[in-house]
């Protein structure tokens, strides 16, 4: 019996033996994977150095892997105009694919030639998941690779998309898939029933180019259903299960970088980072302090532990006080980041555009403890479960974790 | 029973969450042998498996499918349309279509002719499911089925392509054996294919010194050609043959254009506003521009992708706008479509009939990146294009330009008889 059990758990893996990474930047999108411990450094071929395994990717894009239990996660697009989606299922452990499932986009697919149709990270909510695509294609799948429904929001509204490619990545909050899609033609966000496909609701907004990604609006971590947009004019907030307008803050804001919450505060890539105490009430949150210093590039904060991390434009990892956006140091590295950094209890895991990573331990001043080169571009923010980071390269996914009995 | 696809967590026996692939959970359970069928839910596949301390064996091996009346769910897969209507019905439809047995995938991608485009991705979805789970299981594909149905050039383009994928994952010898006759493939990704095979063939008939017979295949090669990548790599060997190759007219860009402006686009005013040349066309005719009066006059790109810069025609101004206008002769009546590259704000109208309309500024440019279907009439047809400029200032926002060309649904020049 015992060995029948053995054999069932190898076959389908508990869930439980893998944390959750559901969507872009993680659980609560703050970029925090507190208790993990990836390696310092690993090679950049498989059979090398903490490269627990690589697989080869159909096409390209800049989107994030997920994790959901023992699945990992991903989208790709290829074809000479960008038009063939994909979305692939790999097992976490053994790094062999589960299933591959293949559509024709329905939208518009330029972009830049650095980005992908490919852009935007999936969502899931532990039952479906939701891969979303510059071309405003919205696909949910069952965790076995049933198509549950299509959506192609750029097919039902032709002129939304942005021609040097989307990326605002899609959250699920309530049983409802929020997509914000934002640009110089049909602007809107709209929320999706993730039971069936149907539109809830649907707001317009300004025709402006937005690519930064929604974000839940939590408590003390607790399940609310205050989703904050955020676009080039200000942030506003909206009730995810009816996209009721709840309040708004006037700012000018990155068009690129999205908020986070944490520690009860909105951290808003607005001349630089303003903080905002969360509001208590229906009215709009607080101005807390501004920092013009702790400005991120192309990729977000991280907020963890009362510190704030951040990489600027020109490749510096800067960390703040959350309590006074005071900078506490800085450490130059190398290149152009478009991934978010990620923050562990003790260490910040970079990775640059030109592939290169950069382990930095905390403390008084940053150091660098750990320097590795994937041989190739980095654009989405990894994955972390466990003890193993899932990296998502120009071609290939990536299992990074120490090869010992703990990964 | 040992099985339970509740989503009330009980822990009375030993139990674990999984998800399990779509019929291939058997759980056999002397001398009972119970297959799940329970995924049709909508509520998806997460199921509890619950291992009593009886004899309960899992086997991850598929059963066999048999054959169904697919009739019926396709026709609600097809009924799918914008806007999330037709869901409800097609997702039960769905599940059940994924239940058909393999030799019966022909039958379903011919469900995709006429289909609209998001229903052809429910159908796509359903065939990827079935052909996955069937080589996964060991069992193959129905390759003889397949290669019919591909070299049926009625069936839909994208269908016959997803009919050669999963024929080539299953025949390996599939690609050389049909590909090299797909040149005129109405199947554009198929097509590519037999292009890249023929560029190989011509490149090695270059490196072994057969001079007439490379250029000869290079001829054939960029004939049949429809993506620029691959047009520009035949133009490219050709030239360095000793042969040149008319890049415009091999695309259908028109080249020699009535430019008129500028006109008023202040506060971006000018994407809406209806000047005088979308009233009528009077060539002889002059306005009041923004900074004057203002005449048609001629103006010829030399740009081998017919790309007319207006800052060359028109003038170098911001906030402004232009129309450019080309009286197309054709020999016949025929749909068209009318492809246009601008990195302004556009419209495009063809015999006054407005086809296209783009209020984007400088985001991205690129060879058809606006497809337009019209209709031309025998003999003259007017084609006006409006192309505004904001009042962007920075470097990288001063390029006001566009390239028109006209050609069929593949691609393929359609020439106007007043231009060669």
């Amino acid at each position: 019996m015992i060995r029948i059990l053995l054999f069932a758990s190898f076959l389908y893996g508990p869930a439980t033996a893998f944390a959750d990474w559901p969507q872009f930047r993680g659980p609560g999108g703050t970029g925090v994977a507190a208790k993990a411990n990836p390696p310092l450094t690993w090679g950049n071929a498989e059979d090398e150095e903490n490269v627990i395994w690589r697989r080869d990717l159909p096409g390209r894009g800049p989107s994030s892997p997920i994790v959901i239990g023992n699945h990992v996660v991903i989208t790709c697009s290829s074809g000479v105009e960008q038009d063939r989606l994909h979305v692939l299922c790999f097992d976490a452990m053994a790094g062999e694919k589960r299933w591959e499932r293949q559509f024709w986009a329905t939208g518009r697919t330029l972009t830049h030639p650095t980005s992908a149709n490919a852009a935007p990270t999936p969502v899931s909510d532990g039952n479906a998941i939701y891969a979303f695509f510059s071309s405003n294609d919205l696909i949910c799948l069952g965790l076995n690779g049933d198509l549950r429904w299509y959506r192609g929001l750029g097919n039902d509204f032709p002129k939304a998309g942005n021609d040097v490619g989307m990326s605002s990545s899609p959250i699920v909050v309530h049983g409802t898939v929020v997509v914000q899609v934002e640009a110089q033609g049909d602007s809107f966000v709209a929320g999706v029933d993730a039971e069936t496909g149907e539109t809830r609701w649907r707001i317009d907004r300004r025709p402006e180019a937005s690519w930064s990604s929604p974000t839940v609006l939590s408590r003390d971590g607790a399940d609310e259903t205050t989703v904050l947009l955020q676009a080039p004019h200000g942030l506003t907030a909206v009730d995810a299960r009816d996209g009721r307008e709840l309040w708004k803050y006037d700012a000018s804001c990155s068009a690129i970088s999205s908020p986070v919450v944490s520690q009860n505060r909105i951290f808003l890539p607005s001349n630089g980072l303003t903080a905002l105490d969360m509001p208590t009430d229906s009215t709009s949150a607080q101005f807390a302090w501004n920092a013009s210093r702790l400005r991120p590039g192309a990729g977000s904060a991280a907020v963890h532990q009362g510190k704030i991390y951040l990489v600027n434009d020109a490749g510096v990892l800067v960390c703040g006080d959350t309590a006074t956006g005071e900078v506490l140091w800085q450490l130059r590295l190398e290149g152009r980041c478009w991934a978010t950094p990620i923050v562990t209890d003790e260490r910040i895991y970079v990775f640059n555009s030109d592939g290169k990573a950069f382990v930095v331990q905390q403390g008084e001043k940053g150091a660098i403890i750990g320097r590795s080169d994937f041989g190739e571009s980095i654009q989405g923010t990894p994955a972390v479960s466990g003890d193993a980071l899932y990296v998502r390269s120009d071609r290939h996914l990536w299992k990074i974790a120490s090869k010992g009995p703990s990964r | 029973m040992a099985v339970n696809c509740s989503d009330a967590p009980s822990f009375r026996n030993v139990t674990m969450w999984t998800t399990i692939p779509r019929r291939l959970l058997i759980v056999t359970f002397p001398p009972f042998k119970i297959r799940l069928i329970a995924m049709n839910s909508l509520k998806g596949v997460h199921v509890r498996v619950v291992l009593t301390f009886a004899s309960i064996t899992l086997l991850s091996g598929p059963l066999p499918a048999e054959s169904i009346d697919v009739s019926k769910p396709l026709q609600a897969l097809r009924q799918v349309m914008p806007h999330g209507e037709g869901h409800r019905a097609a997702m039960s439809a769905w599940q059940e279509l994924a239940q058909a047995d393999a030799a019966q995938i022909p039958e379903i991608l011919e469900g995709m002719t006429g289909a609209n485009r998001l229903a052809m991705n429910w159908i796509r979805a359903v065939v990827d499911s079935i052909a996955e789970d069937t080589i996964k299981s060991g069992n193959g594909l129905p390759t003889d089925a397949l290669e019919q149905f591909l070299g049926d050039r009625r069936h839909d383009p994208r269908a016959r392509r997803l009919a050669f994928e999963w024929l080539e994952r299953s025949d390996p010898s599939a690609r050389a054996r049909l590909i090299p006759s797909m040149l005129d493939d109405p199947s554009l990704e198929l097509r590519r294919d037999a292009v890249a095979f023929a560029l190989e063939q011509a490149s090695l008939l270059a490196d072994n010194g057969m001079k007439s017979e490379a250029i000869q295949k290079y001829r054939a090669t960029l004939s049949a050609a429809r993506d620029v990548d691959q047009i520009e790599a035949a133009t490219k060997a050709l030239s360095a043959l000793g042969v040149e190759v008319d890049l415009p007219a091999h695309f259908g860009f028109l080249t020699r254009w009535k430019v008129v402006g500028p006109f008023d686009n202040s506060n971006l005013t000018g994407f809406a506003a209806v000047f005088p040349p979308e009233t009528s066309i009077d060539l002889e005719a002059q306005y009041h521009g923004k900074l004057g009066k203002v005449a048609w006059t001629d103006f010829t790109t030399d740009d081998k992708y017919g790309m007319v810069d207006l800052n060359r025609a028109v003038g170098k101004h911001n906030g402004v706008t232009a129309y450019a206008f080309f009286d197309f002769v054709s020999s016949s009546e025929r749909n068209v479509e009318l492809r246009l590259g601008s990195i302004n704000a556009n419209k495009v109208w063809l015999n006054g009939v407005l086809l296209t309309a783009n209020e984007v500024y400088h985001t991205n440019t690129k060879i058809d990146q606006y497809v337009a279907p019209g209709r031309l009439n025998v003999g003259s047809n007017e084609i006006l294009v409006k192309v505004c400029q904001n009042e962007q200032t920075k470097d990288w926002a001063q390029r006001w330009q566009f390239q028109l060309r006209v050609c069929d649904k593949t691609g393929t020049a359609v020439l106007p008889e007043s231009q060669p």
